[in-house]
This record gives structure tokens, C-alpha cells and sequence, in this order.
């Protein structure tokens, strides 16, 4: 089990948020009155059924979506009466996304992902691609920077994903189910850099995730039922035994990279 | 940016190639359909633009070429006597028929000039003299049409209206927006072959050319004083009241008008869906970009570069399948014209359908569903 880092800032506080969308007239109740703290150098997980309101949490917790009613605050930033054109900003600042299906950028090598994020922050193209270089290196894609995405791996797909989600070294990482198209291999070296992120780096990781392999790295787990937070659990309190992923798969370059943790 | 912009074009060939083959389509339609209508509208005032003269003086109430309506020679004097005048010709067009060597029957339009006067000539005369047609059976007749009036080289022979004509030269490019050729001779023969019974004292137009010094509104005023039941036109006065009567008061100048206006909404209609199916071939890129912080300009940015560099492609494809058009169409009965205004304007043209589709499509871009961006 990791050691959770020491520092606990409260990076992102959540009041009384509730969604509901209007779907042709109809409303439909997406969250109901969450109320959550999310801690710098700790992996959170989110786990919940589907339909139980996890992407649209995270959706709002990104910025990326409005809550119906309640309160935001990102590193004691009040965000939810921001105008629109300000969470560009936030996101670009604060957030690094980190998506189920990778949402790379076909036309563009790793190398090229990565330095686009920033790109988007005005870095110019010279320093984002040494910084892109720097950022694969240590996710262990050395040898694959110049790749593209159509040429890698799933797992290696994540790990460019995770990457360019630092590029902007963001204090909050935002991951959905980042392990779910992976294989058993891949999911362990995704979960376990992650983990890495948040220990590490102190960065406030939360995890969107189905997957009962990866509840032995978190450092809290957030259960949502319904639209609600219905119990939080810290690892091994009434948690299903997980089945391990196998050590024997982890990669090489992984081993080097993060010597001592396989 | 800009190599996000270009990787997402290029990256996909294929892609690439079927977005470039409609906006290549959509302009070469333009153009052509454009070209036919700059063609159909030049071709009616082919002979007044090329004219040279300052003024053209038509009978009271004929405000068009091709229905030129007689009147007396002695209002060609009281021209000539106007103060400004430096010269006046007379001048003739009048339909006719005309017999080939072989017997068959073609409808032709007369054009009477007096050769060597500089006004009214035929112009770009490839073969044979202009003052040739001084010879009694003398005419000049295009080069496109020696098939259509069954003749070959000069001295070849015909008739007009059951008198002798005899092929004297030829001329490239000069076409009748009619199903009639243009048939020039002198205006002496022009009254032989179309109006045997009248009198030499007919005619159908002046031309004026203005002394020097005098400018073509002053000679007007001065003409309009002294010549009565007349009116008087500047060239571009004449050519431009010619061109608006055939391009928007006949069925055949409407359709082409109706012809070109389909091809430009057809076009814009092609371009905007092409460039509109590109940008939503990589939305949910674009909503990853948002969901990263990209601002809504950064990503108005690369889809406008993207459409700009679509344009630019496409439209140097289009100029090149157009020049083989325009320069096919040449040896036919229908002119494309793509004046250097035009093949300018393409390339604006192109540009803004481009942007405008890229900018439609932009309320998809810039409003991100999590659901997309989140879910693979």
C-alpha cells in the first residue's frame, strides 16, 4: 500500500452541489447536494454505479460542466459564479485531464500531444517540445516519443494522456477510469504512476474508476449512488479483495523509472 | 497551433483528398457557370466595346445592338456638321441569310462598317484584310464558324440574301451570343445583302469619334441640340444598355443569370458541407482542446487556418482544371471567361466559403458535452 504524502492541502471544496439536466422538458437529477473535499497528495477514487452521476461530477469538478445549485472552490477560488470565459483559464491552470479513451491527437506524434498543452499556454514551440520530451521520459515513453498514437500501445496511449495532463504541471489531475481499456499490465502502470502523481508531486488525483484492481492505491474512495455521496472509505475498511495485478507483468522501463515500487 | 491546424488536414489523405475534390468541384462550377455568364454578357456588346467610337447615335427609341431601326443618311450629315465631331461612319447590322456552297441555310447577322475608318471594324483579324471587304463580294466571317457557313479559306464562296460573298478573311474569337454569326463587309454590301429594295441613304447607327479635346458628354449635349429624333449614347453607355436588355429582359439572358446564380449556391452549398463534414470528422478533438483550457480563439484559430489552407489548395487546383476549361472553351460556341478580376476574386471567394463553413460548424466546437469529451 503507498504512503499517502503528508501535506493535505484542501485543493478543491464542494458545497451543496446538485446537477440536473432538462432533457426535452424532462428534468433529471444528475447530483444531489455533494459535499466533498479533495486533498493535495492523495489519489482519490470516485466509484459508483453507472448512471450514479461520476462523470458529471468530475465534469463539474474540471470546470468542464455548471452545476445546477452549490459551490466550487479550487485552491480557495470561488468558480462557480466565474463567467464562462474565465474557466478556460482554470482549467488551463489548475486541471490536468486525464480520459477513459485517451483523446489523443491522431495527426500528432506523443512528442506533438504533449507539446500542444503548451502550446495552449503560450510556451513557445522550442521549450514545449524539450518540456514534452521531459514529461515522456519520465512516463517511460522515451523510445516512443516520436510514435503516433495509431502506433502505441493502450497503455502507452494512457501514459502520453498523462503526460500531456501535466504538461501544464496542474496541482489537480482529473481521471476517467484511465484503466478501463487497459490490460492488466497497462492498468497497473497507469494506476501506479498515478498513485506516483499524487504522492510524489503532491497533486490532488481523482480517479473516476470501475475497476476493483486499482482500490488497493487509493487513498480515499468516494462511493456515489444516486446522484449522492453516499460513504467514503479509506483503503481496507469493507473493501472487496481485489485481484492483484500481476507483478511479473510490470515493464521494465517502469522499474527504472520508479525504482523500488514493482 | 498552426501544426495542429495542418496535421489535421494532412494527416488523413484520403480525407483530405475528398475535402479538396469538393471545394475543387464547387470552384470549377463557379467558374464556369460564372465564366459562361461574363462570356454570354461580353459577347452581346462585343461590337459596340471594340467600336472605338466615342458616340453611337441610334434611331429615337432603339436602345439596344441588334434591332438597329433605318433612318435617314441625312442625319449622318447633320452629325458629321456638329462642332466636335472629328468623325462619323456609318454603320449597319441587320439579320440575313445566308446560302453555303452546298446548298444547305444558315441565318447570319450583317455587320456594315466603312472599312479603313478605324470605327466599327471587325477586330482580331487572324487571316485576310479589312479592307478587302471594299471588294464588291467582299466579307469577313469568324474562324468558328467556317464549319457552321461551309467554308474553308479565303475565296470561298457564298451567298447572302441571292447575292455573291466571297470569304476575304478571318477573325478569332468574335462570337454571336445568337445562333447567328457575325458577317462583316463593307456598309455598301451591308445594304446589297440585306435590304436590296432601300436606298443607300438608310442606316442604322453613327458612330462618332470626338475631335480632340472635346469629351464625349460635351459632344453628346452638343449632338442631342442639333439632331433631332436620334438618341445618342457614349460607348459605354450603348454597351451597357445592350448587355442589361439581353442579360435580364430575354429567357436566354435570365437563364444564364439563373445559371450562374445556381452555381454559386450549389458551390457555396458543396464547400460548406465539405468543410463542415472536416471540422465535425474531429470534434471531439476539439472538445478535448476546450476541455484542456483551449479558449474559444485558439480554437477559431486552428479551424480558420485550417479552412484557409483547404482554400488555398483547392483553389489552385480549381485555376488549374479551369484554365484547361476556359481555354477548351475557346474553340467553342460558348465562351468562358475568367478575367484576372475574377481569378482574384476566386481565391476571396474561396476563402470566405471556406471560413464561413468553418465558422458554422464552430457552435459545435465550442460547447463541450463531457459525455463526448469523457467517454471513448
Amino acid at each position: 500500500m503507498a504512503q499517502a504524502n503528508s501535506r493535505r492541502d484542501t485543493v478543491i471544496r464542494a458545497r451543496g452541489l446538485s446537477k440536473i439536466y432538462d432533457s426535452g422538458g424532462t428534468k433529471l437529477r444528475a447530483l444531489s447536494d455533494v459535499n466533498l473535499e479533495i486533498h493535495s497528495g492523495q489519489l482519490t477514487l470516485l466509484m459508483g454505479p453507472s448512471g450514479s452521476g461520476k462523470t458529471t461530477l468530475l465534469s463539474i469538478l474540471g470546470c468542464i460542466l455548471r452545476p445546477s445549485s452549490g459551490n466550487l472552490e479550487l485552491l480557495g477560488e470561488e468558480v462557480t459564479a466565474l463567467p464562462e470565459s474565465a474557466l478556460p483559464r482554470l482549467r488551463r491552470g489548475l486541471i490536468g485531464f486525464v480520459f477513459q479513451g485517451f483523446n489523443l491527437f491522431p495527426a500528432l506524434t506523443a512528442a506533438e500531444n504533449v507539446a500542444l498543452a503548451l502550446d495552449l499556454r503560450g510556451i513557445g514551440a522550442k521549450a514545449a517540445r524539450r518540456r514534452a520530451e521531459e514529461l515522456l521520459i519520465e512516463v517511460g515513453l522515451k523510445e516512443r516519443m516520436h510514435a503516433f498514437p495509431a502506433d502505441l500501445s493502450g497503455g502507452q496511449k494512457q501514459r502520453v494522456a498523462i503526460a500531456r495532463a501535466l504538461a501544464g504541471d496542474p496541482p489537480i489531475l482529473l481521471a476517467d477510469e484511465p484503466t478501463a481499456a487497459l490490460d492488466s499490465t497497462s492498468g497497473r502502470t497507469v494506476i501506479e504512476l498515478l498513485q506516483r502523481l499524487a504522492h510524489q508531486h503532491a497533486r490532488a488525483v481523482v480517479m473516476v474508476t470501475h475497476d476493483p484492481r486499482v482500490l488497493s492505491y487509493g487513498d480515499r474512495i468516494l462511493h456515489l449512488e444516486d446522484g449522492r455521496l453516499v460513504r467514503e472509505e479509506l483503503p481496507g475498511e469493507n473493501l472487496p479483495l481485489p485481484t492483484p495485478f500481476a507483478a511479473s507483468s510490470v515493464p521494465a522501463h517502469l522499474s527504472q523509472v520508479f525504482p523500488g515500487e514493482f | 497551433m498552426a501544426l495542429l491546424a495542418r496535421r489535421n488536414l494532412f494527416h488523413d489523405r484520403i480525407r483530405f483528398a475528398v475535402t479538396l475534390t469538393g471545394i475543387v468541384f464547387a470552384l470549377v462550377l463557379i467558374i464556369i457557370q460564372f465564366g459562361l455568364f461574363l462570356g454570354f454578357t461580353t459577347t452581346t456588346s462585343n461590337n459596340i466595346d471594340h467600336s472605338n467610337a466615342d458616340l453611337w447615335i441610334v434611331f429615337h427609341g432603339v436602345g439596344y445592338f441588334d434591332t438597329g431601326r433605318m433612318f435617314s443618311e441625312r442625319k449622318y450629315y447633320e452629325v458629321l456638321a456638329t462642332p466636335g465631331a472629328q468623325q462619323a461612319e456609318k454603320y449597319i447590322q441587320n439579320f440575313a441569310n445566308w446560302k453555303k456552297p452546298d446548298g444547305g441555310m444558315e441565318n447570319i447577322q450583317v455587320i456594315g462598317f466603312h472599312p479603313g475608318s478605324g470605327l466599327g471594324e471587325p477586330w482580331n483579324i487572324v487571316e485576310g484584310d479589312v479592307l478587302d471587304v471594299k471588294q464588291e463580294d467582299g466579307v469577313i466571317v469568324d474562324e468558328l464558324y467556317k464549319e457552321k457557313l461551309g467554308v474553308a479559306k479565303i475565296g470561298d464562296r457564298a451567298e447572302i440574301g441571292n447575292h455573291r460573298a466571297r470569304v476575304v478573311g478571318f477573325t478569332r474569337g468574335i462570337r454571336s451570343f445568337t445562333t447567328s454569326p457575325f458577317i462583316y463587309t463593307s456598309f455598301k454590301n451591308s445594304l446589297d445583302y440585306t435590304r436590296p429594295e432601300a436606298k443607300e441613304d438608310q442606316l442604322a447607327y453613327v458612330l462618332v469619334k470626338a475631335a480632340p479635346g472635346v469629351s464625349a458628354g460635351e459632344l453628346k449635349s452638343n449632338l442631342k441640340a442639333r439632331v433631332s429624333d436620334v438618341d445618342v449614347y457614349t460607348r459605354e453607355e450603348f454597351s451597357r444598355r445592350t448587355r442589361f436588355y439581353w442579360m435580364f429582359t430575354t429567357g436566354a439572358g435570365l437563364a444564364v443569370l439563373t445559371a450562374a446564380l445556381m452555381g454559386l449556391i450549389v458551390g457555396i452549398a458543396v464547400v460548406a458541407q465539405t468543410i463542415y463534414a472536416a471540422t465535425m470528422d474531429h470534434i471531439r478533438e476539439y472538445g478535448t482542446l476546450k476541455a484542456m483550457g483551449a479558449t474559444n480563439g485558439y480554437l477559431y484559430r486552428v479551424l480558420i487556418e485550417q479552412a484557409v489552407w483547404s482554400a488555398v489548395l483547392g483553389y489552385a487546383l480549381a485555376m488549374l482544371v479551369a484554365h484547361f476549361v476556359v481555354h477548351a472553351s475557346e474553340k467553342g460556341g460558348a465562351v468562358i471567361l475568367m478575367p484576372p478580376s475574377v481569378a482574384v476574386g476566386m481565391l476571396f471567394l474561396a476563402v470566405g466559403m471556406c471560413v464561413t463553413a468553418a465558422l458554422v460548424s464552430i457552435n459545435k466546437v465550442t460547447r463541450i458535452d463531457p459525455a463526448m469529451v469523457f467517454r471513448g
